[in-house]
This record gives structure tokens, sequence and C-alpha cells, in this order.
């Protein structure tokens, strides 16, 4: 009898909520005519995401704010996202396109599912490195990937260059994280750009040669391996460093700007574009020039302190205790052209 | 006698037949919905990417398979160890704690894999707080790595053993003491009645649950990639992540299917004709065997490890580290968050349930090769990486798309989605996922049920839906709660369906988890990791409460 009741509930619950749902999209169904009647029907444009949601929602929250024009967001990882935009073509509700990766951009960019973006305002705010050449996609905040050392056992007079790290010196003192991370593919697509294949493979090789122990599955549990004696060095972006320091400002690790005689840090992008059939290409175009400028810049890159693409904008207090460094100037595009070239690479050079 | 049908379609009027085609076109909608994302995948061999594929040859396929068969048959062996004698104890035994142990060794199922995973990889590595506290006493020399294979043996199995937990165990529950008791009048031992009796009269449960363990262990991304321990499913994401190439991920993945429809056909083989009855609903509880002693006490430390392990030891760290300032993530959107998986987990439930019920009783009722197959391959699925068959679902909600876009065109409608990103189509996902979790436990059920029982309603002059709705039904109960509390909890804990599919809005504990962890704030993500662990307490009592009886 019991179970009787529990079940009708159960069945009751689900068919309110099948209905439920369907009310809601007969609701959205009957809203454009509305629109036409009422001029001042607020505006809402939709983003998918794979920046996480904490560093998003504060700006959405804001540009709401300041211009009512609405913004709605889903998050996930970039490969489901662009298989999603792919298959919706036309369908698609989302406006913009936000990614991390320069590698990402390249591969959205050469999908199709941007539309190009002419703004003055994203010419003279965005530097043209950190930008599309055909415009399809522009760099929001620049993260650099560094050396990390352990202050205890390395010296920093010791570290010179990404490519040093492969030398004798630092047998099995040198941590890396998986290459499966887009960061470290997109570095050595540059160092491919740089050195060509063959050299930069012995570079790669080298590196695998010098390790402490097996690649980690993220730049934080590398950096709590060097703190621990594991190991003494590694690469990593700034901000997983930066939020060590937060917690731990005597924290025995500290940062190192390599190639500053040479190509400079390797520096990645996250950037954003209006996907191919927007509904609100000049709503979106006007989120993403925001974004580009004064406060929601600092906002976009200091939320998870990062390097503002804008060399107007000021850097995070914390970030700017860094130091000043030479960034390497090619265009990151290079990322995602020799991406797949650099996965291969890697693979057969052993570097899981 | 060929099928358990034919009679009843012989007892009645004519009109039965549609009654009976009711059943069967049910379950071929069903399964038409199910399979559809696997025809999309399988259909992917069009063209091939060759410098791909000689790519992964080369450089990784031999070591990729070499680590999944390590793997698979590490957690084979180990789940059966752990579950099998668990279900035992705590179905037919009496010890201290036992009340206790039989429901909280379900619990561990509420503890995401990849959650695991980081726990135990960092408490028990080089850096986690274990070997410094031995560095500090003990020297620099003792260093052990713990993100070599049998680590992650150990992490999939501890959180993998509750599917061969639970259905050995309503296996045990509804075997009852008659048999074993059979058994030794007969003058078995009681460990070879074990072996001779409970043990085969269970095995279709617990290859149910074993498959389903390895079915998740073939579709894990999350928890091997904290060891960065390369399985199949490496290079399917390598492919797709990698090197952008669906296609070659999704050939990849049909490879998958393929290795796993042959892994179950032989173990249908070797199982052979064999079938168990029960005549009755067991008297679970009754009669229980009481252990005394040591015996007692061993029972008593086995069950407390594992849960230990399982359970204490990951929610211990959550918890641990809320109280550390994870707490902070706390706000009224909780609420909502809480109500949106509770929601989505329990609708799943349900349709999960009813769809699986369906499907078991069609496979029963029309023996032919093209009904198993069918069933067969609705249920492998579960196999395949999540985030492919997120977009395998997707793909083909988008394609009924298509089709009412070109319905609004001619009506002058605007073109929208009217499947995907709506509510609907992340239940039928849901569904599509997880049929294979539910269709385990109804299924091994049904198969203990003997055809009489029905056969003797259906001369009695019962309807087929009689039959189905006032004969298998309750004699189905237990398994069917299992069934909804295992699709309840896994619901819970799915993110990729839910993160590419969900309405605007329509966030989950398993989102928040996800926004957190992909960024590395693993800590900052126990808030919704502990809540996901809280609301599975609740169809774990049902589930414990309407099975004790």
């Amino acid at each position: 009898m019991k179970s009787r009741v529990i079940s009708w509930l159960l069945m009751s619950a689900v068919g309110a909520g099948l209905l439920a749902g369907c009310g809601d999209k007969s609701e959205q169904e009957q809203q454009p005519p509305h629109a036409e009647v009422q001029v001042s029907e607020p505006v809402e444009i939709v983003v998918y995401s794979s920046r996480k949601e904490h560093l998003i929602k504060p700006l959405f929250d804001k540009f709401s704010g300041e211009t009512g024009i609405k913004v709605s967001y889903i998050t996930d990882g970039e490969g489901p996202l662009m298989a999603r935009l792919e298959a919706e073509k036309e369908r698609t509700p989302a406006d913009i396109f936000i990614t991390v990766d320069a590698g990402n951009l390249w591969q959205a960019a050469n999908r199709n599912l941007f539309q190009p973006l002419q703004s003055e305002i994203l010419e003279q705010n965005v530097p043209a490195h950190y930008q599309d050449s055909e415009n399809r996609w522009f760099g929001l905040s620049v993260r650099a990937r560094t050396i990390v050392y352990s202050t205890e056992r390395v010296k920093p007079e010791e570290l010179s260059t990404y490519e040093n790290l492969s030398t004798e010196d630092w047998d099995g003192r040198l941590c890396l994280r998986t290459s499966k991370k887009v960061y470290n593919q997109s570095l050595v697509a540059t160092l491919i750009e740089r050195h060509g294949v063959e050299r930069t493979e012995q570079l790669v090789k080298g590196w695998v040669d010098n390790l402490a122990t097996e690649v980690f599955p993220n730049d934080t549990s590398l950096m709590e391996a060097i703190l621990a004696g594991q190991c003494d060095v590694g690469v990593v972006n700034t901000y997983y460093f930066g939020r060590l320091q937060k917690e731990n400002p005597d924290i025995a690790l500290a940062l190192f700007w390599p190639n500053q005689e040479s190509s400079g840090v390797h520096v990645n992008v996250s950037g954003a574009g209006i996907t191919k059939h927007a509904k609100h290409p000049k709503e979106a175009q006007q989120l993403i020039e925001w974004l580009a400028q004064g406060e929601a810049q600092a906002m976009f890159a200091g939320l998870n302190m990062e390097f503002p693409v804008n060399p107007e904008v000021p850097v995070d207090e914390l970030v700017k205790s860094w130091g000043e460094f030479k960034a390497d100037d090619l265009n990151v595009e290079v990322a995602g052209r020799r991406q797949v070239e650099a996965i291969k690479l890697m693979d057969r050079a052993g570097y899981r | 006698m060929s099928g358990a049908a034919v009679p009843y379609s012989q007892l009645q009027k004519p009109n039965l037949l549609q009654r009976v085609g009711l059943l069967r076109a049910c379950a071929l909608a069903m399964a038409l919905v199910v399979c559809a994302p696997l025809l999309i995948i399988a259909l992917s061999w069009g063209d091939i990417e060759l410098h791909i594929w000689v790519h992964l040859v080369q450089t990784q396929l031999g070591r990729l398979l070499g680590n999944t068969l390590v793997l698979v048959i590490g957690v084979g062996v180990s789940v059966v160890l752990l579950g099998v004698p668990l279900a035992w104890l705590t179905a037919t035994c009496e010890f201290p704690g036992r009340k206790l142990f039989d429901v909280v060794l379900m619990l561990p199922l509420a503890v995401p894999a990849y959650v695991m995973a980081f726990v135990m990889v960092g408490l028990l590595d080089y850096a986690g707080p274990v070997q410094t506290v031995l560095r500090e006493w003990f020297g620099n020399s003792v260093s052990f790595s713990f993100r070599g294979t049998g680590a992650v043996i150990m992490v999939m199995s501890l959180v993998l053993y509750p599917y061969v937990y639970m259905l050995a165990r309503s296996a045990f529950l509804s075997q009852g003491r008659e048999p074993i008791e059979a058994a030794r009048i007969l003058g078995f031992g009681s460990i070879k009645a074990f072996f001779k009796v409970s043990l085969p009269m269970a095995r279709p449960a617990i290859v149910a649950g074993v498959s389903l363990a390895l079915m998740e262990t073939l579709a894990d991304f999350g928890a091997v990639a904290v060891f960065n321990y390369d399985t199949f499913t490496t290079a399917i994401y390598k492919a797709w992540y990698g090197f952008f190439d669906m296609r070659t991920a999704a050939q990849l993945a049909s490879l998958l299917l393929l290795i796993v429809l042959s892994g179950l056909f032989l173990e249908r083989k070797g199982r052979g004709k064999a079938q168990y009855y029960q005549n009755s609903r067991g008297h679970a509880g009754k009669g229980r065997m009481e252990l005394h002693g040591r015996k007692a006490w061993l029972a008593t430390a086995f069950c407390a490890l594992v849960f230990a392990l399982a359970f204490v030891i990951p929610v211990g760290q959550l918890a641990y580290w809320i109280i550390n300032g994870a707490w902070k993530d706390w706000d009224t959107r909780y609420f909502d968050l809480v109500g949106h998986t509770l929601y989505l987990a329990g609708s799943a439930a349900v349709i999960t349930v009813f769809a699986a019920f369906v499907l078991a009783l069609y496979k029963r009722s029309y023996k032919s090769p093209f009904s198993q197959s069918l069933v067969r391959l609705s249920t492998v699925g579960y196999a395949l990486p999540g985030s492919v068959l997120a977009v395998g679902i997707l793909l083909s909600f988008n394609w009924l798309d298509e089709w009412a876009a070109m319905v609004q065109q001619t009506m002058g409608l605007k073109v929208q989605p009217v499947f995907v990103g709506g509510v609907l189509a992340l239940l039928l996902a849901y569904a599509t996922r997880f049929l294979a979790a539910a269709f385990g436990p109804v299924e091994t059920s049904l198969d203990r049920i003997k055809p009489s029982i029905p056969e003797a309603a259906a001369i009695l002059g019962a309807q087929p839906r009689e039959i189905a709705l006032k004969v298998y039904l309750p004699m189905l109960t237990p398994g069917m709660l299992t069934a909804a509390l295992l699709v309840f909890v896994d619901v819970m804990k799915e993110m990729p369906a839910t993160l590419l599919m969900r309405p605007f809005g329509w966030d989950t504990l398993a989102v928040r988890i996800y926004e957190m962890t992909s960024e590395g704030l693993w800590q900052q993500a126990a808030l919704p990791g502990l809540s996901i662990v809280l609301v599975g307490l609740i169809p774990v009592m049902i589930l414990v409460r309407r099975s004790a009886h």
C-alpha cells in the first residue's frame, strides 16, 4: 500500500515536471511576438563558455547592470561545446563562444564556428599577436607558462631557458604536468615553430630523461611535489602559483622568467568570438568590446590572477609583484596550427 | 518451451494480440531512443584519418590496451573479492554491527570516482601527509609512489564494489536459507554449500554487478587522469581533444563497444543454459547464521575496514576541507542546486527503471535472437566515455531538432531547438546512459522468477497486462528499488551529459563540482561533493527500509 503511494507520488512529480518543462518552452516560444509590441523588451544574449562560472559570472552581472542586456550562459569543456555548436548550426542559441588557450580558439575558427568581427575598439585594445588574423576571435586575458623553482634548493642563477631544463644539470630534478594538457601542447608548438621538429624532439626527450617522477595531473600538485622535495623545478601557469602564494605568502617557491635573452616567456590567451549563427551579433560585440577595456578588462584578468591583454589596463597587485618580463611575441595562433604536430612529437618522445 | 509469450496469446481472445504488441512497441521505441546515439557513433567509419591511426597504433595503442586489460582484470577480481563476501555476510549472517554495515556499505556508491582518486592521491602520494610524516620519522629514503597500477586498481575497486555488493546482496536475500539448509542436510559443509549452492545461484547477479563495474572502469576518464594512468579511453580523448578529430574518437569508441559486446557474449556462453529459480520470495533475515567469537569479529573488522577506506576517509577529507574554508561556497543558490539534482535524479530514476522493466519483460517474452541482441545493445552504452556518449545523444536529439526546424519553417514559426537544451532531452539522455545500471538488477530478479508462476496466472485467465502489473511487478520490487537507487545516485554524479544538455540555469551539484575541479580548485569542491553524498543517503535509506522486510 505504502509503496503504491510512493510510486504515485513519484510518477506525478515526474509528470508535473515534464509539463513544467514543456511549459517553459512554450512560454519562450511565445515571447517573440511580444517583443515586437513592447519596444523595451530586454535583449538576452547567450554565451557558451569553457572559462568557468566564477571567472565570468561577476562580469556578466556587471555588464547586465550597466547595459540592461541579460546574459545567459552554460559552461562545459571546449570539446563538447564545439561539438554542440557544430551540430546546432543556425539553430544555436549561442551568440558568443569563450574558451581558453589559443589552440582551442584557432580550432573553433578553423571549423568555421565564428564570424569575423570588425571593431575599431578591439583593434585598438587587443595587441595584434593576441588576435586572429581574420578577426574571428580576440584574446581577453594573457596567461604565462613559466618556470617555478624551490627557493630552498635552487638559485635563480642556475636557471635560464625552457631549453636548458633538458640539460644534465636538471637530471632527476624536474617535474612536469601531463602532455595531455593543452598548455603544454601549446608550449611545445611554439618550440617547434622556433627550433623545428628535430631539435624540439631532442629537447622534449631531454625533459623526459630529467623527470624526477611521473608527470602530474595538474599544476598545483606539481608545485606541492616541489615543496615536499620530490623535485626542484617545474613549468606552470602563473595563476596557479598565485593561488598558492595567496594562501601562504612565505611559500618556499618562486617564479622565474626564462628566455629573456631570446624568445621570451611562453604566453597564451583566453579569448572570445561571435558565433557564426549569432542571433544578437550587435549586443555580443558590445559585450566583447566591454570586456577588452577599462575596469571590466582588469576584472577579467584579475579574477584569475592573469595578465590583462590590454596593455593600458593595470595589473593585479600580487601579479605585479612577480616582476616585469619579456613575453614571446609570436602570434598565439601558432599553438593551434602546430598542436597536432606537438602532440605527436611528445608521444614519440615518451612524454605522457 | 520456445517462448513464454506463446501460451498466453493462445489462451486469449484476439484483441489480446494488440496488448502483447503494446509491450513490443514500447520496448522497440525505448531501444530506438537508447541505440540511436550508439548508431551515430558506429556510423563514423565513413572515412579514416590515416595519419592519426598510424600514429596511435605506432606510439599508443599497444601500451593502452595492455594497461586497460590489467585494470579490467584487477578491478574485476577486486570488486568480486570485496562485494561478494560483504554481501554474503550482511545478507545471511549475524555479527556485531551487521545492521549498520548492511546500510552503510552501499554509501561509497555516492562518492564520485574522481573525488576518491584525488583524495587518496592527495593523502598517500609523496607530497601527502602520510609520507611526509613517514619521512620525518624515518628519513628521506622512505618514499613510495601512490600513482602506479596497484593504486589505480585499489581506488577504482573501492568506488565500484557497491555494484557487486548491492546486486549480490539482493540475490542472497531472495535466496533465503532454504537452499543452503537443503545442501547442509545433504551433507555439504558450510563452505562447500556456499560455493556449490549459494554462489552459483547468485552468479547472474554477481556477473551483472561486475559488468556494471567494468563498464564504468572502461568509461572512466576522471579517476585514471588523476593517476595519469592511460587506458583505451585516453586514446579516445586524445583523438578528440588533442587532434580535434571527433571521427577517429567515435571510431575508437565503437571498437570499445565491440570489445564489451564480445565480453558479454562470452560470459553468456560460459554460463550455458543453467537457470536458477526461486520458489517464492525468500525469507530474508529469518534464520541468519549467527557468527561467534573470532569469526564474528573478523566479519566486523572486514566490513569496518572496507567502509573506512571507501567512505570514512574520502568523506572525512571533504568535511575537513569544508571546515577549513570551503563552507564559504555556501549561498542560497545551493537550494536550487540540490533541488535540480533531486528532481533530475528522481525523475530519471523512475523513467529509467520503467524502461528497464519493459525491456527486461520484452526480452523474457520474445526469445528471438533479434530481441536478445537489441536489448543487449541497449545496455552497452554504459561502457562509453561519458562525453562521447553525451555528444552521441546530443546529435540524435539534434537530428530531431532539424526535422522540427523544417516544420517550424513551413509553418512560418521562429526556428529554434525544441529538444536540445530542454529538460525532456536531458532526462532521456540519463535514461540512455544509465539503462544498463537499471537493467542489471531488474533482469536478474526477473530471471529468478519461475516461468510456471506467470503461466499459472495466465491459465487462471489473467490478462498479460495484469500479469505484468500484478505478478511480475510485486515480485520485482526489490530489484527495481536497487535499480532506482543505482540510477538515482549515478545521475547525481553524472557530469558530461548534464553539462552539455542542461537547460540554462539548471545547474546541479555535479555541475558545481565540475566548475571547481576543472580549475584545480579541489578543496572548494568539497561542499557540493559532500552534499551529493548526503542527498544520496535519502534513496539508500528508502531502499534499505523496503528491502528489509
